[in-house]
């Protein structure tokens, strides 16, 4: 071994053995986090004066006992929120292939235009000669969505995907309900994200299901001999969940029509065809956008979301308050139900007060900086990177529709896995040792063990080049039955597989004192 | 494009394995006709930071921010202080560029805070157990009505003439759909009779303390009454703070709670996004809408969290789902977590108490002037006045001498409460904002 001058090894040293435990548990910057609750030791995080406060207007309802919180200052609770964040995986740190999810970039001007106290610090109910300047920009950000989506209307209050499904399904029964019509059932493709049955019955209504053809296209006769007098709508998403276009989408749109029922797009991958299609142009009279998706709004680790949607000529007078209007004085929000203007029959209201505004100037800052011309590059740039995978893995990985191009994401099956022992889970798994955030797995529910992969348009070609050579080894070794890699995987992550099962039969929901150390207090 | 890597050569290097003449080749699906040339959408072209930058500026500088003025305005959204901490951590990479922790190795970040927010929830509103968030308090109290609903098997609900009225509207607008919905009159400053109204076809009622006009509500004769009738309580807090110093609701006989937390860790947004907390009792929980992280091992034994029972969830479930939530609203539901684990049982506490001092040092100071009446007598930090003329105009005219007076309730309730005006005073609010509330609403008066 060789020294510097003060006596300190300067090589690099041996290995250090994977199976010695280490004395505190953390493995280098790999750290064993407690609770927050474990954490307590009666300290405080902020400072504030300790006011007495009389009992006269408490209404005799002071809270007689504690809360029971955790004491800590801020530099422990900064150090514990750090060390809980280094065991996340994130798009900022890696390549993020969830099919249907859409994990782009996430700018961070939009974070910071967020922020401006002018939006960040500005209360809903604020006088609204106080607010010109928000109004103003939903009201530019409701033309960018009308116009690249050619619609006429846009509701802007639902406050996720799921959310702007029950809008749209909702605008849909008041419609019938105009009509004076009872029309109770929904058609809804097999393929379909299970929020569309989901939102279906969660408005009424009842859900009839539609199946696929063996080339992962809705079947479309078999959806047209379903249209019936009762039939109110059909659910669906388009490019669908397959990552194919629906290519017979006009002809199934002037069916529907004709059968006196509406046509619900299911906006979730608008990210593929923005500036390229508008879903105006194919016939459909609602459709929600994700604006966490095409909009690059952050995930956040499951949220906030926003889910606007736009709606036909035939849907427009029944959008939810608050409306958006103009009148002499500028801007104005119409809040109430009993106040909508000639013509307009509001269904209701979504939430309170106007919809997920940080949302709304995180995705305009997107819009404003990719203008027309960058939002078509973008969804020509997904479909070309999806595409660039299906055709760079489909000799190892079995493509089941393979022949043709995709869309904005790359379907795979597990059929390239029979006689292996490796499962779809086990393959997902593995990826996570490579460094990869594994593909969305087992949805579609149309395909056999289901493994679907959006490399959205934020990767670069190297970036690519390397996932396609991982992805393409490990398809190869898997075939060859080299399943080391495979069984019992991740090996890597900050946990190994985690027991599902047992966190369901007997669910721990919630951190509870120790009951042994409190009788000792 | 900055934000676009791939280059036109990487481009055609692609289209070249692909085997694709261009990349219109790729969309060779879409209807010709479908197929829509740039100049058909009217919108600008891509743009530098700084352009965009400018242009954002531009429209926030239009708006007067709550921290930009003598501010008083609550009605379920509050001005609190957000410690620096909070929204520095919430914009680490790992927190906001992450996905719902569907693979729980390596998302043990995510579902550790949500188990760790979970019990903050439980703690606070003094149920057993808690979701991971849903969207805000007005969707969370549409879902504690549609989760009473499927318990009790019935469809009606009784709702408070103090629920908030966006809160009303939007459980009308859901709930509707599965059963009768009944308003209570408005009584601003006093509490209605609602148990008369329980009877055997009644599936809950939903009651706000403190309510809309900030009036401190007892919730148990009403717990006790729904519960003789097989009906539930669902408890509206819209002011999530006042729990540091009020009696929780779990602790007056609660079902469900569905709560408003922007108050804690979030700020105002012009409404959203917000975190809705939800919480019930331990037999409902399969009831229960929403995600939900639970605690289990790995397989070396270890100590982790994964997402669990999600067989109620709409991913597995379809239409038989409790709900068709998707999400949750988690960074803002991190930022609540952050922001409570920085207080701590002392900071919540003070922060509360300093709260309601400084409602009831304005509320003081108010009620002194000529012509305006105190509505609510027993409040948190929020409370109602009446003043000699309509409120709006008053609210207008202060607006223009640059201070935001506070909720008029015609904005809320468009008939027959015109000289009512809500206001909210916290730790915010300063001696100057007072005497400069005074001053200009004397003027205006």
């Amino acid at each position: 071994m060789s020294m510097n001058n003060q006596g300190r090894p300067s090589s690099a040293g041996e290995a250090f053995p994977a199976s010695i435990a280490t004395i505190s548990g953390d493995r280098g910057l790999d750290h064993e986090e407690a609770l927050i609750f474990e954490l307590d030791h009666g300290a405080c995080g902020v400072d504030l004066p300790d006011v007495k406060v009389g009992e006269e207007r408490l209404g005799g309802m002071r809270r007689k006992g504690a809360v029971g919180l955790p004491g800590l200052s801020e530099p422990e609770v900064i150090r514990h929120f750090v060390r809980l964040s280094r065991k996340n995986y994130a798009i900022d740190s890696g390549l993020y292939p969830l099919g249907s999810c859409t994990m782009k970039h996430n700018p961070r001007l939009n974070e910071k235009m967020a922020r401006l106290p002018g939006f960040g610090d500005l209360h809903p109910l604020a006088p609204q000669s106080t607010t010109q300047g928000a109004l103003e920009l939903i009201s530019s950000l409701m033309n960018w969505l009308t116009t690249l989506t050619g619609m006429p209307a846009v509701a802007m209050s639902p406050k996720a995907g799921a959310h702007g499904e029950l809008c749209g399904l909702l605008a849909i029964r008041a419609a019938i309900a105009a009509r004076g019509e009872d029309r109770k059932r929904i058609l809804v493709p097999e393929s379909a994200h299970g929020t569309n049955p989901a939102t279906a019955a969660f408005a009424g209504f009842t859900v009839d299901e539609v199946p696929a053809k063996p080339n992962g296209h809705v079947d479309a006769e078999a959806l047209k001999a379903k249209l019936g007098p009762d039939v109110a709508a059909i659910m669906l998403t388009n490019p669908n969940t397959c990552g194919l276009f629906e290519g017979e989408i006009i002809d199934i749109a002037k069916a529907v029509h004709d059968a006196g029922a509406y046509f619900y797009c299911d906006g979730a991958n608008f990210n593929a065809i923005a500036g390229k299609v508008r879903p105006g142009d194919l016939g459909i009279d609602a459709m929600h956008i994700n604006l966490h998706k095409t909009f690059s709004t952050p995930h956040g680790g499951g949220g906030p979301g926003a889910g606007p949607v736009v709606l036909s000529e035939r849907l427009a007078a029944y959008a939810p308050i608050p409306l958006l209007v103009a009148d002499g004085k500028g801007l104005r929000l119409i809040e109430d139900l009993a106040a909508a203007p000639d013509g307009a029959k509001p269904f209701g209201r979504m939430c309170a007060f106007h919809g997920q505004m940080g949302m709304f100037v995180r995705a305009l800052t997107y819009m404003l900086s990719h203008g027309r011309d960058g939002v078509r590059q973008a969804s020509e740039d997904a479909v070309l990177s999806a595409n660039y995978i299906l055709a760079s893995l489909k000799d190892v990985m079995s493509a089941p529709f393979g022949d043709g191009p995709c869309m904005h994401e790359a379907l795979f099956d597990d059929s390239f896995l029979e006689g292996t022992g490796v499962t779809t889970l086990d393959f997902a798994k593995a990826m996570i040792d490579e460094g990869y955030h594994p593909m969305t797995m087992y949805f579609p529910l149309v395909v056999h063990g289901a493994m679907l992969i959006e490399p959205t348009e934020s990767e670069s070609k190297a970036s690519l080049d390397r996932f396609i050579h991982v992805l393409h080894t490990l398809a190869t070794e898997a075939r060859a039955k080299q399943t080391a890699r495979f069984a019992g995987a991740p090996h890597l992550a900050p946990r190994r597989r985690l027991d599902e099962t047992a966190a369901a039969r007997k669910p721990v929901l919630r951190w509870r004192p120790d009951p042994l150390k409190q009788a000792a207090e | 494009m900055r934000y676009l890597p791939l280059t036109p050569d990487d481009r055609r290097a692609m289209l070249a394995r692909i085997g694709a003449p261009d990349v219109d080749a790729l969309f060779r699906d879409v209807p010709k006709p479908a197929l829509a040339p740039l100049s058909k959408f009217d919108l600008p072209d891509t743009q530098g930071e700084m352009e965009v930058e400018r242009a954002l500026s531009k429209l926030a500088s239009r708006n007067v921010a709550a921290g930009a003025a003598p501010f008083f305005c609550g009605a379920g959204a509050y001005k609190h202080h957000v410690p620096s901490a909070v929204d520095h951590l919430i914009q680490r990479s790992e927190f906001l560029t992450s996905y719902t922790p569907y693979q729980p190795e390596i998302a043990q970040g995510t579902l550790q805070y949500l188990f760790e927010f979970q019990t903050q929830v439980a703690l606070l509103t003094g149920m057993d157990v808690a979701n991971a968030s849903l969207y805000d308090g007005s969707t969370a109290t549409a879902e504690a009505v549609l989760m009473a609903q499927r318990i009790t098997k019935r469809g009606k609900a009784i709702l408070s003439g103090g629920l908030h009225p966006h809160y009303a509207e939007t459980v009308e607008t859901v709930a509707g759909l599965f059963g009768p919905m009944q308003r209570t009159e408005v009584t601003p400053g006093s509490a209605e009779d609602i148990i008369a109204l329980i009877d055997e076809e009644t599936a809950c009622v939903v009651v706000q303390s403190p309510d809309v006009f900030g009036l401190i509500r007892n919730l148990r004769p009403i717990a006790d009454a729904a519960h003789a009738k097989g009906a539930l309580l669902i408890a509206v807090v819209t002011e999530i703070v006042s729990l540091g110093l009020l009696e929780p609701p779990g602790a007056q006989g609660a079902d469900i709670v569905a709560a408003e937390g922007q108050s804690i860790g979030n700020g105002l947004n012009f409404g959203g996004p917000y975190v809705g907390l939800f919480a019930t009792r331990e037999k409902f929980l399969r009831q229960m809408p929403g995600r939900l992280c639970g605690e289990t091992v790995d397989a070396e034994g270890r100590r982790g969290y994964v997402l669990t029972l999600s067989t109620r969830e709409q991913h597995i479930r379809r239409e038989k789902a409790t709900s068709n939530i998707c999400t949750n609203s988690g960074l803002c539901c991190l930022a609540f977590t952050i922001h409570l684990s920085l207080l701590g049982e002392q900071g919540l506490t003070r922060l509360a108490r300093i709260n309601h001092a400084r409602a009831s040092a304005l509320a003081d100071k108010l009620k002194a002037l000529p012509g305006v009446e105190l509505v609510t007598d027993a409040f948190f930090n929020e409370f109602t006045i009446k003043l000699p003329k309509p409120a709006a105009p008053v609210v207008e005219a202060l607006a223009a001498k640059g201070v935001i007076a506070g909720v008029p309730a015609s904005r809320l309730l468009p008939r027959g409460f015109d000289n009512l005006l809500i206001l909210a005073a916290t730790e915010t609010n300063t001696d100057d904002d007072f005497a400069a509330l005074t001053k200009a609403l004397q003027e205006v008066l």
